[in-house]
């Protein structure tokens, strides 16, 4: 029975890792407290140790100071376009060119970075809590919590996006800006993180080392938010990651389709959704909003893997 | 477990009523005038519309509507479409193509995602990794009307390997493009979850017994390594179904096929409600039944794991 | 008017277009393919086109759009037909006749049957066009019979107009005179009903009999992909099939058909996909088609929007008009399948002339632009944003964004798109006028006149008059020219009553659409019709 050795092996680690490591007397101490809150402590050592996490944080930083204070990086208006610059080869001051409406393409991509950031991380962030819960109670809890709470998830999952979107959009018709999109985004996005939760927090939740911290009396939330949560989290943070791409592209369906950020917001999404008239003649117009969107969902994709493997009590033991 | 699935299935019945409810609602709640259309930029005739709203029962309050057509559903009558159409025939168009299609798209993302995410798993931080990360990288930031236009392009128009679009010629072959399309997105996030479940339970002590205990690689990697990995992998593969089922409007429109998400996307344009909310019960059927099966899975797989 | 409309993600353009060939010229010409076939045996193969899911039964009268429009138009043959430059020709009827230009006579020609075997008599006119014109029976077309004695649009009523004289003679009493009835008989809401079809309307909807060039095979409309036509050997005009028969493929996106054609998948295309716009005359080379049409796009702004009425609302709209710079958009956006306009008409109608005293109101001049704007602003001052409203699914995106732009930088005021994600929400909101702002507009003829392009859009109270246009002097005008004697003097009329509208701009006249399309090498003698259609029967595949 490989899965309850696994199990056995967690639970000792857990609570007698710090003797095997005799000389590093500060884990001993931290474990006789006894809160396993600490292995929060643990992970961010563990972090600060890992480059992956130096070059994904560089990197995020590097996309937040470009969202926060665009104008450091271009003295370009965005939303100027003039046609006779359509399509425009790189000149001085204009480094990737113009695209098909002759605006400037650095500063459009440098502007959208706020939008499509913005869009992404709340959405993502919505959705982990929204998903999260729900999929942790059910998973956790099951019986007619996860009756309930599954059924709603698959009603959610069968609302067509677009039916959503445009009822959703049509109640902020004066006012649409980054959290009306969140809040589209959201409604549609949460039930596959709440179907992935649930499913990490049913494999977690049967291991041994749960039992024992039920028998020590742990009440079950708390057993649910610090034993079994932080051992269900790489599924998720890994759905989220990805996620998080997809929803700046989500962005673009909605703006292609006249629900999405106001025209006056420059976004990546609806720049990449604008290149797909200029696919035969110049995809090349395609490439800098995309590849911005790759660049930040890199960064948030080795911040996810670098987190995830300072979680993993397994992992950091190397 | 009998009983289990039969209580599953039971359940059905309020998520029937709630979805059709709800989506009957969310139709109703579109902006504009639907009949109005009808008559294009040209407007159309005040008495003809309003003979039009009365023979689809536009002109009664909204919980009439709804209750016309559940009514009708009882005798397996879905309405009708604007142009007359039974909503059953347009279901039996779209549903087979469209289940054919998502299938494939299912089996491909499965199993190059498992697989290359196995491999990427086992050599975390090799080049292998680092390729596949890129891959994953590549179909989130690329739309999906790039890389069919550009699929289609090469392989449809330049080389001549495959039909550039279906049409009414619905088979493996032509098929096989629109599949690898429709799979891609979904391809990262089965690649992405493959790899990290198994380079964590890699690191797990149990698979380090069992190579003490003199186990070969290849059946520590296959029964204790990956068997462990893919719970998260197939749930996300079971409510994936559905989505590939109802969401292919790119897919479908690059490709020329008479799919479901087409014609749910071109129902919710027009207003249709019929079409819109028969279609989407039957997606909300196909998210139960996957989302059993896919639970059921959990107990194969991991035996801690009991449904009583 | 029909409807062009394909939706979808990679959506395209609303409204289509008429096309002859590559040349650069504006005269309709024979394409280089039909120089060679000119009109030859004929071939066996069976041509294949691309189309839409006809969005109604195939009962002509409630036919509004281009999908099912294109098959009725191969299926029926009605009173007259138009040959490629719009010219009428008489096809089931033998003569029409007036003499006031209100009461027609209409003699038909003896031994044509319908594919079931009736004869095509009067009564199968008169029949179909009192059913078309039936509230009751919910027609989308009914409006076509809005001219003739005893149409009600309130309630069910005979149109008394229609008498039958014999089986060959019918007489048609319309309520006003109207110069140019007899042209607009080609369309499909004229064309004549089999008695079988009364029996059971729904079944003739899926599997109409008609008495064109072809017929519809044996559950040969397979739905959402496609309709197979096959020769009718009983027909007996001009348009006889020169092929074995016509397949129109529907597709839900441009792009898709646009590749199956460079695939050879396909051997028709009438609409090139606007992202293929810069590169589809280098792919078709001499097969490509690219010429003006009978479709005119303008945007409408109301008489009583704010700013936008009075002397006022004159000075705006002009210097809008002068701001727009329509060579650019036309030339970049569009890649030369657009036109500018240089009316309110079409290129291809005849009457048309560039010349109307007041179109220089349509030419770009940013000095004047910004003069008219200032001399309107001393009036009362412009605030707020100037919006253009337009439907996503229909490929507008591009030009509103141009449009805007192009009066933004021009008059340095805001100026932006305004999307609408559903057409019947952009619909509902220009029939109810709650519409703010500027709204994207269109027309594509009915029937190659002049009056089409007017009448029914500026005239008091007319049907599509969506900005509430009402000038006494033009619906005089109008009037005059519909009563004319000659098509000449209506004409004349008709340049007269456009030299109102440059004055007064209900609309801004923004391009004409060309006919875009082409064919693969598989097919020869390849010609497009006045309405954007390709003249199907005379394609050639071997």
């Amino acid at each position: 029975m490989p899965d309850a050795n696994s199990s056995t092996r967690q639970h000792q680690e857990h609570f007698f890792a710090g003797v095997d490591q005799a000389p590093l007397g500060a884990v001993d101490l931290v474990d006789e407290s006894g809160a396993p809150a600490n292995l929060w402590t643990d992970a961010w050592r563990d972090l600060r140790r890992r480059p992956l996490f130096w070059v994904a944080a560089t990197l995020i930083l590097l996309v937040v100071v470009v969202a926060a204070f665009p104008r450091l990086f271009t003295s370009q208006d965005p939303r100027f376009c003039e046609l006779g610059n359509s399509l425009a080869s790189p000149s001085a001051g204009h480094p990737f060119g113009y695209d098909f409406q002759g605006c400037d393409i650095y500063a459009r991509t440098i502007y959208g970075a706020r939008a499509s950031v913005a869009v992404g991380v709340l959405a993502t962030i919505a959705v982990v809590l929204i998903g999260g819960l729900v999929g942790a109670v059910a998973g956790f809890f099951g019986g007619w919590f996860d009756a309930v709470l599954s059924r709603i998830t698959d009603i959610f999952f069968a609302i067509p996006f677009v039916l959503a979107a445009i009822v959703i959009m049509q109640m902020f018709r004066e006012n649409r800006n980054v959290i009306t999109v969140v809040l589209v985004i959201t409604t549609f996005g949460w039930p596959q993180l709440a179907r992935i939760t649930r499913g990490a927090v049913m494999s977690v939740k049967n291991a041994d080392f749960i039992t024992a911290a039920k028998a020590l009396g742990a009440s079950r939330v708390t057993t649910l938010a610090r034993h079994v949560m932080p051992n269900a989290a790489a599924p998720i943070i890994v759905t989220a990651t990805v996620a998080l791409g997809t929803f700046i592209v989500a962005e673009a369906t909605l703006s292609f389709l006249g629900i999405g950020l106001p025209p006056e917001i420059t976004s990546w999404g609806a720049d990449i959704a604008k290149a797909q008239r200029s696919l035969r003649s110049q995809p090349s117009v395609l490439f800098y909003p995309a590849g911005a969107l790759a660049l930040t969902v890199l960064s948030f994709i080795m911040m996810g893997d670098a987190v995830r493997d300072a979680l993993d009590p397994k992992a950091r033991k190397r | 477990m009998a009983w289990y699935i039969g209580r599953r299935l039971l359940q059905m019945v309020p998520v029937f009523l709630g979805a059709t409810l709800l989506i009957y609602a969310m139709v109703f709640a579109l902006p504009g005038d639907p009949v109005l259309a009808l008559g294009g930029d040209r407007g159309l005739n005040p008495a003809v519309a309003e003979q039009i709203r009365a023979e689809f029962n536009l002109d009664k309050p909204f919980i009439v509507q709804y209750l016309l057509y559940l009514q009708g559903i009882l005798t397996f009558d879905f309405g009708t479409t604007f142009s007359g159409r039974s909503v059953r025939d347009v279901m039996a168009e779209a549903f087979p193509v469209t289940f054919q299609l998502a299938v494939m798209a299912l089996v491909f993302e499965a199993v190059l995602g498992v697989a290359a995410g196995l491999v990427a798993g086992l050599r975390k931080g090799r080049l292998f990794d680092a390729t596949v990360l890129l891959v994953s990288l590549v179909v989130i930031a690329v739309p999906t009307f790039v890389i069919g236009f550009v699929l289609q392009f090469a392989l449809g128009v330049q080389w001549r390997l495959l039909p550039p679009t279906v049409g009414g010629d619905v088979s493996f072959r032509t098929l096989l493009m629109p599949a690898l399309v429709l799979g891609a997105v979904s391809l990262a996030y089965v690649l992405r979850l493959t790899r990290t479940s198994v380079a964590e339970n890699l690191s797990a002590d149990f698979v380090r017994t069992a190579t003490a205990k003199g186990l070969s690689r290849p059946r520590v990697v296959t029964v204790h390594v990956l068997r462990n990995s893919l719970i998260p992998v197939i749930t996300f593969l079971g409510a994936d179904l559905g989505t590939l089922m109802g969401g292919a409007i790119v897919t479908e429109g690059i490709f020329n096929i008479n799919g479901v998400g087409g014609t749910l996307y071109r129902a919710i344009q027009q207003g249709q409600a019929p079409t819109v909310v028969s279609l989407t019960t039957v997606l909300v059927v196909v998210y139960i039944v996957a989302n059993l099966f896919v639970d059921l899975l959990y107990a194969a797989l991991d035996p801690r794991i009991r449904y009583a | 008017m029909k409807i062009r409309r394909i939706t979808g993600f990679a959506a395209s353009v609303a409204v289509g277009a008429l096309a002859l060939t590559a040349c650069s010229g504006g005269e309709p010409a024979a394409t280089e393919s039909s120089a060679e076939g000119g009109g030859g045996g004929a071939s066996t193969g069976i041509v294949t086109v691309n189309g839409t899911e006809p969005q109604n039964p195939l009962v002509p009268t409630n036919t509004n759009e281009v999908g099912g429009g294109k098959i009725l138009d191969l299926v029926f043959a009605g009173l007259v037909y138009y040959d490629a430059e719009g010219a009428p020709h008489n096809e089931v009827a033998e003569s029409i006749e007036t003499e006031d230009a209100q009461n027609y006579t209409i003699t038909l020609k003896e031994g044509w049957t319908f594919t079931n075997g009736e004869p095509v008599t009067a009564q199968s006119f008169v029949d179909a066009w009192n059913y078309g014109a039936l509230l009751s029976n919910e027609q989308l077309s009914s409006y076509f019979f809005s001219e003739i004695e005893g149409y009600s649009d309130e309630t069910d009523s005979e149109l008394t107009g229609l008498e039958v004289v014999d089986d060959q003679t019918f007489t048609v009493a319309l309520s006003a005179p109207k110069a140019d009835f007899p042209l607009q008989l080609g369309y499909s809401a004229y064309f004549p009903l089999p008695e079988a079809a009364f029996e059971d309307m729904d079944a003739f909807g899926e599997n109409p009999i008609g008495n064109g060039p072809y017929k519809l095979a044996e559950g040969g409309w397979e739905h959402n992909v496609q309709a197979e036509l096959v020769p009718n050997e009983e027909y007996e005009g001009d348009r006889a099939a020169q092929n074995g028969g016509i397949t129109v493929k529907f597709y839900e996106t441009l792009d898709a058909a646009y590749n199956d054609l460079l695939a050879e998948q396909l051997d028709v295309i009438d609409e090139i996909p606007d992202s293929a716009f810069t590169t589809f005359e280098a792919d078709l080379g001499d097969r490509a088609v690219n010429m003006p049409s009978a479709i005119f796009q303008s945007f409408t702004i109301h008489q009583n929007e704010a700013h936008f009425s009075g002397e006022e609302g004159v000075l705006r709209r002009q210097a809008i008009s002068r701001a727009i710079n329509r060579e650019e958009i036309t030339e970049t956006i569009f890649q030369g399948t657009r036109t500018p306009a240089s009316d309110f008409t079409s290129p291809v109608i005849a009457g048309w002339s560039d010349e109307v005293e007041g179109s220089e109101v349509l030419e770009y001049d940013e000095a004047e632009a910004k003069d008219l704007w200032a001399q309107a602003d001393a009036i009362s001052p412009w605030e707020g944003t100037f919006t253009l409203a337009y439907n996503t699914d229909g490929g507008h995106q591009a030009w509103v964004d141009a449009t805007t732009n192009s009066i933004k930088n021009t008059l340095g005021i805001e100026a932006q798109g305004k999307p609408y994600a559903l057409f019947a929400d952009l619909r509902t909101e220009v029939t109810n006028r709650t519409i703010t702002g500027a709204f994207r507009t269109g027309w594509q003829a009915d029937y190659p006149g002049l009056y089409n392009f007017l009448a029914p859009i500026y005239a008091t109270n007319a049907g599509s008059n969506d900005g509430d246009y009402s000038n006494p002097e033009f619906d005089q005008l109008l009037q005059e020219g519909a009563s004319a004697g000659s098509v000449e003097e209506a004409n004349e009329k008709f340049l007269q009553a456009q030299e109102i509208l440059f004055q007064d701009l209900p609309a801004i006249p923004l391009w004409y659409s060309n006919a875009t399309g082409g064919s693969a090498q598989t097919v020869d003698n390849v010609e497009f019709g006045w309405n954007s259609v390709p003249l199907l029967h005379q394609v050639t595949k071997s």
